[in-house]
C-alpha cells in the first residue's frame, strides 16, 4: 500500500499534484530495501536507479527482448512490465544475486565456455531467463530450450552459444538428479 | 506515463468498491498490456487496483463437472495444470503458443480477455484512430494492415483481437464469471468480446467497474482429438497472423461434434457455429474439412495489405482439422504447431 501524504498540495491552477511517493518494502537477492518511490516506477527502473543493482538491463522496456528478466519468487518475469509495488511479499533475484565475479554460477561460467554472447547486453536476461527454465524443469532438449528461451532476443546474434551454455547446465542438473 | 495513485485489495468486493469510488480507475493484473499502453500513452488511468492479491487463483473443479479457472491465475499456471493438460489439452497448446515463458508467467487469464488490439495506429497516438478516440477516424482502413481483420469488420474499425487463449475458450464454449458495483453475473464466451460496429472503443461487453473474478470450462474437453495451430511471422514470440482451434469428437470416422474458432481474423475470437454443423455427421474427410473452411471464409473482406489472410485462413482450417482427426497433437506439444 502506498500512503498518501497528509499535506494536499494542489496546485494553484487547480492542476493536482502528481500523487506522493511511497514506502515500497521489496527483498532484493536476500536483502530488504525500503524505498521511497512513486507508484509508476517499474521493477525495472525500482533496481535500476533506486537499488543500484544495474546488472538487470532495459532493452526495449515493452516486454518484447527480455533483458530485463529478473526471478519472482523463483519465477521468471519481465520487470520492465511489472510496478514495483506489485512486489512488496515476494523473493526478487537479480543476476547480482546468482552468482558474484569470484564465484561464477554455473550458467555465467557456461556462457564464457561456449561463447555465448558478443556485447553482452542480453546475457543477464538470458541467464535469469534460464534459471526460471531449469526452475521449471520443463525445457530438456535442443527444440524444448529454444522454444522455452524464445522470450529472450540477442541482437548480436549468440543464439547457438547460448543454447550450447544451457543445454550444458540442464543435462549436468538431470545427470546431477539421476545420480 | 501519468502518474497515479495504486492501492492493493485482498478481497473482491473491495476491488469492486475501491474501483467505484476513483474516477479513472482501472484493475491491473499481471500488467503485461495496461503498463505498456500506459508507456505509450494510449492508457491514462489515474488510480490502479491491484488485483494480485486477491484470492481467485485456484483452477478447481466445477459442480458441473467442469473446470474453474481464477481471473488471477497466471496464463502459464493455467496452461501446466494437471487437469487443464489432461482434461482441456487444447487449452494448454494456445495458451503456450503465446507470448514469452515471462510474460506467461505474468499474464493473468482475466487480464488475457481484456487485452487490447495491437493494431500499430491504436498504440501511436499520433494517428486517427476510433477506438483510441471515437470520431478521429481509422487509420487502418487504406494504411498498413497486414495483421487486420478480415471478418465481422466494420467502417470504423478493422483492428483484431490479439489473444491466443481466447480463441481455445470460445471453441470451448467457456463462460466469464464477473463481479461488478450491480452484483455477479455469468456471459457466455461468445457474447464477452463485441464486433467493432459503430462502437470500437468497446472491446467487450464487461460493464464500467466490471470484475472478471474466473472462467468455467464446461465437462467437455474434447482431449482426444484437436488442434490449436497458430501461423505467424516466426516460429515463437509473435502475436498470430491467423490462428485455428480446431476440436472434433469422432465416433470411428464420422465427426459426432466438433468446434472451430479462428483467432487473427475479427474483433473477436470468431467462432462459427454454421461450419461447425457443416463437420457434425459427416465422414472426417478433406473434403468435409474443405466444406467448412469455406463456410468460415465465405463473407470474408480483404484491406490490401492483408488479403492474403483469407487464403490463409482457409487453408489454417483444413489443416487444424486434419491435425485433430489423426490426434496427432498433446498437451505442450507446442513445436508441432507449424509443422503440417
Ligand atoms: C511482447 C508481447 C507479446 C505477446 N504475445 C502474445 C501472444 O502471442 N498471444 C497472446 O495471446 N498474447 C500475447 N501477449 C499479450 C499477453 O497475453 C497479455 O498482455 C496478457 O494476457 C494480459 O494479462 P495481464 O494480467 O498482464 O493484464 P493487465 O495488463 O494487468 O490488464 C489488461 C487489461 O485487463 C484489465 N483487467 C485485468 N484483470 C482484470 C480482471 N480480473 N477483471 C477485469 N479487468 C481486468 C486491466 O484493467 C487492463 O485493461 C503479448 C504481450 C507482450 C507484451
Ligand atoms: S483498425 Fe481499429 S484500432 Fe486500428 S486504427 Fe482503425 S479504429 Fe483504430
Ligand atoms: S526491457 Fe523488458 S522485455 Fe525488453
Ligand atoms: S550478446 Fe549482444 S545482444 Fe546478446
Amino acid at each position: 500500500m502506498l500512503h498518501p501524504s497528509t499535506s494536499s498540495a494542489a496546485g494553484a491552477a487547480g492542476v493536482a499534484a502528481p500523487p506522493p511517493t511511497g514506502t515500497v518494502r521489496l527483498t532484493i537477492n536476500g536483502q530488504q530495501h525500503t524505498l521511497q518511490i512513486a507508484p509508476w516506477t517499474t521493477l525495472l527502473d525500482a533496481l535500476r536507479e533506486y537499488v543500484h543493482l544495474t546488472g538487470t538491463k532495459k532493452g526495449c522496456d515493452h516486454g518484447q527482448c527480455g533483458a530485463c528478466t529478473v526471478l519472482v519468487n523463483g519465477k521468471r518475469i519481465n520487470s520492465c512490465l511489472s510496478l514495483a509495488v506489485m512486489h512488496e511479499d515476494h523473493d526478487i533475484t537479480t543476476i547480482e544475486g546468482l552468482g558474484s565475479q569470484s564465484t561464477l554460477h554455473p550458467l555465467q561460467q557456461a556462457f564464457i565456455d561456449h561463447d555465448a554472447f558478443q556485447c553482452g547486453y542480453c546475457t543477464p536476461g538470458q541467464i535469469c531467463s534460464a534459471q526460471g527454465l531449469i526452475n521449471e524443469g520443463r525445457a530438456h532438449t535442443e527444440e524444448e530450450i529454444k522454444e522455452h528461451m524464445s522470450g529472450n532476443l540477442c541482437r548480436c546474434g549468440a543464439y547457438a552459444g547460448i543454447l550450447n551454455a544451457v543445454k550444458e547446465v540442464v543435462d549436468a542438473k538431470s545427470n546431477e538428479v539421476k545420480r | 506515463m501519468n502518474p497515479f495513485t495504486y492501492s492493493s485489495v485482498t478481497a473482491v468486493e473491495d476491488a469492486v468498491r475501491d474501483n467505484a469510488s476513483h474516477e479513472g480507475a482501472a484493475y491491473i493484473g499481471g500488467g503485461t498490456n495496461l503498463l505498456d499502453l500506459m508507456k505509450e500513452n494510449v492508457a491514462r488511468p489515474t488510480h490502479l487496483v491491484g488485483l494480485n492479491k486477491l484470492p481467485l487463483t485456484a483452477i478447481e473443479p466445477t459442480p458441473e463437472g467442469g473446470l474453474r479457472l481464477g481471473a488471477l491465475a497466471t496464463n502459464a499456471d493455467t496452461a501446466w495444470n494437471e487437469e487443464v493438460k489432461r482434461r482441456y489439452p487444447l487449452l494448454n497448446q494456445a495458451i503456450l503458443a503465446g507470448a514469452s515463458p515471462q510474460l506467461r508467467n505474468m499474464a493473468t487469464n482475466g487480464g488475457n480477455l481484456m487485452q487490447r488490439t495491437r493494431c500499430y495506429y491504436f498504440y501511436d497516438t499520433a494517428t486517427p484512430c476510433n477506438k483510441r478516440e471515437p470520431g478521429s477516424g481509422c487509420s487502418a482502413i487504406g494504411g498498413f494492415n497486414r495483421i487486420h481483420a478480415i471478418l465481422g469488420t466494420s467502417e470504423q474499425c478493422i483492428a483484431t483481437h490479439p489473444s491466443d487463449m481466447c480463441v481455445a475458450l470460445a471453441a470451448l464454449a467457456a463462460t466469464v464469471r464477473v463481479s461488478g458495483p450491480s452484483g455477479e453475473r455469468t456471459i457466455p464466451f461468445e457474447d464477452f468480446h463485441r464486433l467493432p460496429g459503430n462502437t470500437p472503443e468497446r472491446d467487450n461487453n464487461l460493464e464500467p467497474g466490471e470484475l472478471i473474478t474466473g472462467l468455467d470450462l464446461p465437462a467437455k474437453g474434447f482431449e482426444k482429438n484437436f488442434s490449436y495451430l497458430k501461423l505467424r511471422d516466426r516460429n515463437s514470440y509473435a502475436f498470430a497472423l491467423v490462428s485455428v482451434a480446431a476440436a472434433l469428437e469422432l465416433d470411428g470416422n464420422t465427426i459426432t461434434d466438433a468446434r472451430l474458432a479462428l483467432g487473427g481474423v475479427a474483433h473477436k475470437p470468431w467462432r462459427d457455429q454454421e461450419a461447425e454443423n457443416l463437420l457434425k455427421g459427416q465422414p472426417a474427410t478433406p473434403e468435409t474439412f474443405a466444406r467448412a473452411a469455406a463456410k468460415v471464409v465465405e463473407g470474408a473482406q480483404g484491406y490490401g495489405s492483408n488479403n492474403f489472410k483469407i487464403e490463409l485462413a482457409r487453408r489454417a482450417i483444413v489443416r487444424a482439422l486434419k491435425q485433430a482427426a489423426e490426434g496427432s497433437q498433446h498437451a505442450s506439444d507446442v513445436f508441432l504447431n507449424s509443422n503440417p
